[in-house]
């Protein structure tokens, strides 16, 4: 692991990986909206609001998703006060909060038609408000100090304790009685959904991760440059705007 | 241990000395309490039926303005320093700091809430769960608060980014505290919610000493 703590090293990969994420992204966003708006069959009960299920699905996937993978970038910068931890952890959560926020509002569109209501203060939606609440918090809090090293570890230990939403997030639907509905794909028998509502659905997760991967590794590309240039203005002092300019065209 | 208790014995005396904070938090929980019979209207229908979560969120509200002075103090004049290279492990001072601040803020509130749901018509069965809710939850507020007051130490704006980071953690204590107390209205019994609520206690008493103590260790290199 410590082989990636090279900024460099991790230029090149990103290098490498980025084309291919971001050409897959499109490619399976293409045909999952061709497979979840057209080729897939309207349902016999909730006809064609369904097919929200296609973005709301994958949304919240990647919402719990992100979050996990947050939690161990924090545990690592905290542990082996690893920088590019750090940085990935700051580049996560914006990502995380906007996967959850889609969730929430293709979540509330698609509660309309089908249970009568936008909202319900039923125990899914709310453990993913708050998940949404603490993805906003580690955001405020990562960027509430003059020295960002000192942001990015107190927001790491904030993701490390926000940890316990998470099998909230998830057993909710079977610790209490809401009217979100239980586990359809994710069981220990065979998914609960036919092959025909499968495709588009694990398509567009895999285009969701995908665009993941593109954003991440773009923010995270930004995040390092950021950390450069301030190290550099710090060291050379009040002329080096200038400085950095020439530098970097 | 002998540390930790020093450390609790300084916090109280300086509380003492200074008890206009904690008369502060107090006044804070029973006046606006007192604005939610003015804003919904004197029915007591609908106060009994309300009273239970006003006087939980605003305890929770009241909880959190002293947050903020919990590390900030001892940051200024720097006894932190001096409290983060004692022998002793932090850990230990932080829940020692905590115990401090539920007994200046939380004892309190409990204190305080009989009165208040006169005010609110809560129904008598309520009461010795409303308290009982309060005494086991209320330690839960202090050490999860904690956790916020260390992270934020130093940040500008402490003191509006730490309800931000706290309030989503209180949610479970909120959740399970109003049950406890409504289900005691109801004639239900009111165990089942107890219980967890002394989970929720069980859980953070240990873990949240350890959070905070990392977040002070990052505050202060």
């Amino acid at each position: 692991m410590h082989r990636f703590a090279n900024p460099a090293r991790f230029q090149r990969l990103a290098g490498a990986i980025l084309p291919w994420s971001a050409g897959l992204t499109v490619l399976l966003s293409i045909v999952g909206l061709w497979f979840a708006l057209v080729a897939s069959p309207p349902d016999y009960q909730q006809s064609e609001t369904v097919r929200i299920m296609y973005v709301h699905v994958p949304a919240a996937w990647m919402a719990l998703f992100v979050y996990a993978n947050l939690a161990v970038a924090s545990a690592i910068g905290l542990v082996w006060k690893h920088p590019l931890a750090d940085l990935a952890a700051k580049a996560m959560a914006p990502i995380g909060a906007t996967f959850t926020g889609v969730c929430l509002i293709t979540g509330a569109l698609w509660g309309q038609p089908m249970w009568g209501t936008w909202w319900v203060w039923d125990a899914r939606l709310t453990s993913v408000l708050i998940l949404f609440f603490f993805y906003v918090g580690h955001i405020a809090l990562t960027n509430a100090f003059d020295d960002p090293t000192r942001g990015t570890r107190a927001a790491a230990v904030l993701a490390l304790v926000g940890v316990v939403n998470l099998p909230i997030v998830k057993f909710s639907v079977d610790w209490w009685n809401t009217l979100h509905q239980p586990a359809s794909i994710t069981r220990l028998d065979a998914p609960a959904i036919h092959p025909s509502m499968l495709t588009p659905l694990l398509l567009m997760a895999l285009a969701f991760f995908g665009y993941y991967v593109t954003v991440l590794i773009l923010r995270l590309r930004h995040e390092i440059v950021c950390r450069k240039l301030r190290a550099l203005r710090l060291t050379q002092g009040m002329g080096a705007p200038a400085m950095v300019e020439q530098g970097g065209s | 241990m002998m540390s930790a208790l020093a450390l609790l014995r300084r916090d109280l005396r300086l509380a003492l000395r200074t008890p206009g904070d904690s008369a502060t938090v107090v006044l804070f929980f029973v006046l606006t309490a007192v604005l939610f019979p003015l804003g919904v209207g004197p029915e007591p229908n609908i106060l009994a039926r309300i009273a239970v979560g006003v006087i939980w969120v605003t305890a929770l509200l009241a909880c959190l303005l002293s947050f903020d002075r919990l590390f900030q103090l001892d940051a200024e004049d720097g006894s932190l320093d001096l409290i983060a290279l004692a022998p002793a492990p932090l850990e230990l001072l932080v829940l020692a700091k905590c115990v401090a601040h539920w007994l200046v803020t939380g004892l309190p509130l409990i204190i305080v809430s009989p009165v208040l749901a006169i005010f609110l018509n809560l129904p008598g069965e309520g009461y010795p769960v409303l308290l009982l809710a309060l005494a086991i939850g209320t330690p839960t507020l202090s050490l999860i608060g904690a956790i916020g007051a260390g992270l934020t130490l130093g940040a500008r704006r402490s003191g509006v980014l730490l309800p931000l980071l706290v309030l989503p953690l209180y949610v479970p204590v909120l959740v399970f505290g109003v049950a406890a107390i409504e289900a005691a209205v109801a004639g239900l019994p009111a165990r089942p919610h107890l219980l967890i609520l002394g989970g929720l206690l069980a859980l953070s008493l240990p873990l949240a000493p350890v959070a905070t103590a990392a977040a002070i260790r990052q505050a202060l290199e």
